[in-house]
């Protein structure tokens, strides 16, 4: 398709944080509580009221007010705006300069909703996240049918900032808002036998138009795994939305999860069920194609994807004249935090 | 009158994709509307190698549905319709080699040796050059019957292209099937004309005709 045409559901620029402001206000959070402290101090009613003219709810506003969603829980929507800010969380979020929201939400591999990297932000028109419900199930204490209150209730969202590398060699840098997967799993008490965890993704054909299609090789529903100690690593998390805002329907509504080290197909979307398992999971890309996709999918650059390199990354958006091409990090830079989970392993061959 | 204005109009919409394409371009470079998404280079690569397929595609079908359907002012196009596949692959090629591989040489050397979807994409690509440069009525009257023979290496050369699709396909097969069917199509009829030239005289028009 040449020609773009604008869909209704599109979202209107207008109505995007635009980056600057986005990055403005968290550090106008962290200059308010200064400003306010010392207005207080000296007594200056002006200073409160200027710095408040920046602020708060205009700028909440401005965040995407039409996803595409059939309905936003008020709930959800509350919980994600109550979220800590990565200025205070700290240690996980990387300074690099974010993917803008609209190609964050534009450009996405979610073959449930088409191939095309503009299909699921297309086809997934009024996607439905409530209700919603996780099974859990399998080496637990503590297994059943949870609503998705139930699983985000006792958990406080945080804001952290990764880097995403695809295997197809482009990345992103996006600010998620969730929490650490490791909380959620101690909440069914995992016993002894539990040593890997394995994800499902949501199978609806009547919503999910990719699944009906006789072109699509993969054999639904996507399914993904992690090893036992990988997922209770503090930066496995769970996310519930990116930006200001709960999950688009492309991104992965209402629940996906979010393994910053490893190629981005780990990173399952619209989980239904965590299953806790005593064997490895099989797993949808390493059911497609053995030799391309390993279970470990760690970024790599030393191992080769067999029909192209994974020494470089093509960071977008990519300008064409401008080198947006980026040499690739071991573990997608991540390697202090989690390269002694893979000690004595042979990456090439575990790969 | 009608026959010139019939190959300009062809002319022109086969331009259209490389206009548009070229237009981006220029938006990317002097910083205007981004037509082409986040990842541009991987969209302008895209684009130019469909069109070049199309194009291929488009020119094998000349000579098939200029005999069944009895229609000899076809042949016009072909050559056209033929340089415009190599215009496309040689679009395609520089996209590849300028914003992908930022006009590193030495990237490109290593990847026509190790991956196997460029090394066939590459051979495609080399082989349309000599049909380009042979495409002349002055070639053709040069080579004599040498010229058909040497025009014979476009059927390889659609086969290594749609090769060089489904090689670089990660889920959806779709296009790939579509450009495999279409080539083997074209080339099942130059089999059949092979071995039963009769099939040539047989024009769908004719089968009508009888019958009626």
């Amino acid at each position: 398709m040449l020609i773009r045409t604008k869909k209704g559901h599109e979202i209107a620029s207008s109505e995007i944080t635009p980056e600057s402001v986005y990055r403005s206000r968290r550090q106008f959070m962290a200059d308010s509580t200064k400003a306010l402290i010392g207005s207080m101090a000296a007594g200056s009613s002006l200073l409160i009221s200027n710095t408040n003219a920046q602020t708060g709810d205009a700028l909440f506003a401005r965040a995407p007010a039409e996803i595409n969603l059939a309905s936003k829980p008020k709930w959800l929507v509350q919980k994600v705006a109550e979220r800590k800010t990565d200025t205070e969380v700290g240690a996980f979020s990387t300074d690099e300069a974010l993917t803008p929201f609209a190609d964050v939400t534009t450009y996405n591999n979610f073959y449930e909703f088409g191939t095309g990297k503009e299909d699921p932000s297309t086809s997934a028109k009024d996607f439905i996240i409530d209700p919603w419900k996780v099974e859990i199930t399998g080496e637990v204490g503590k297994p059943g049918s949870y609503t998705l209150e139930d699983i985000l209730a006792p958990h406080t969202l945080e804001e952290r900032i990764y880097r995403m590398r695809c295997v197809e060699a482009w990345s992103m840098v996006i600010p998620w808002i969730g929490f650490p997967l490791a909380d959620l799993i101690k909440r069914f008490e995992p016993n002894s036998d539990a040593k890997f965890v394995e994800f499902l993704t949501l199978e609806d054909d009547r919503q999910m138009p990719g699944q009906r299609s006789r072109f699509a090789t993969i054999d639904w529903p996507y399914r993904e795994g992690l090893r036992m100690d990988e997922a209770m690593h503090p930066l496995t998390m769970l996310a519930v939305g990116l930006y200001d805002d709960i999950l688009p329907a492309q991104n992965g509504a209402p629940l996906r999860l979010v393994v910053p080290w490893k190629y981005g197909f780990k990173s399952i979307k619209s989980i239904v069920s965590i299953n806790f398992r005593k064997t490895m999971p099989n797993t949808t890309w390493n059911d497609l194609q053995a030799s391309e996709y390993g279970f470990y999918a760690n970024v790599n650059p030393a191992v080769s994807h067999p029909r192209w390199s994974q020494a470089s990354e093509r960071r977008l958006p990519g300008g064409l004249f401008g080198a947006s091409r980026i040499p690739t990090q071991p573990f997608n830079g991540y390697g202090e935090e989690v390269a002694s989970l893979y000690d004595g392993m042979d990456l090439k061959r575990y790969y | 009158m009608l026959k010139p204005f019939l190959k300009i109009a062809v002319f022109t919409i086969c331009l259209i994709p490389a206009l548009w394409l070229g237009y981006a371009v220029y938006l990317a470079y002097t910083g205007g509307e981004n037509l082409l998404g986040p990842d541009p280079a991987k969209m302008l690569s895209l684009e130019t190698g469909k069109w070049a397929i199309w194009m291929l595609i488009l020119a094998l079908s000349i000579t098939p549905l200029r005999y069944l359907f009895n229609k000899p002012f076809l042949w016009q196009f072909r050559r056209m319709i033929g340089l415009y596949a190599l215009f496309y692959a040689v679009l395609h090629f520089t996209v590849f080699l300028a914003f992908l591989l930022q006009w590193q040489w030495g990237e490109l050397s290593r990847e026509i040796v190790e991956r196997p979807y460029i090394t066939v994409g590459f051979i495609a690509f080399v082989l349309l050059v000599p049909l380009g440069l042979t495409s002349t009525q002055y070639a053709q009257r040069k080579l004599g019957r040498n010229w058909k023979r040497l025009h014979r290496l476009v059927y390889l050369t659609a086969l290594l292209a749609v090769v060089h699709v489904v090689w670089i396909v990660r889920s959806s097969i779709g296009d790939a099937v579509l450009y495999g069917v279409l080539v083997l199509v074209s080339l099942s009829y130059r089999l059949l004309v092979l071995y039963f030239p009769g099939v040539k005289a047989y024009s769908l028009g004719r089968i009508g005709r009888f019958c009626n």
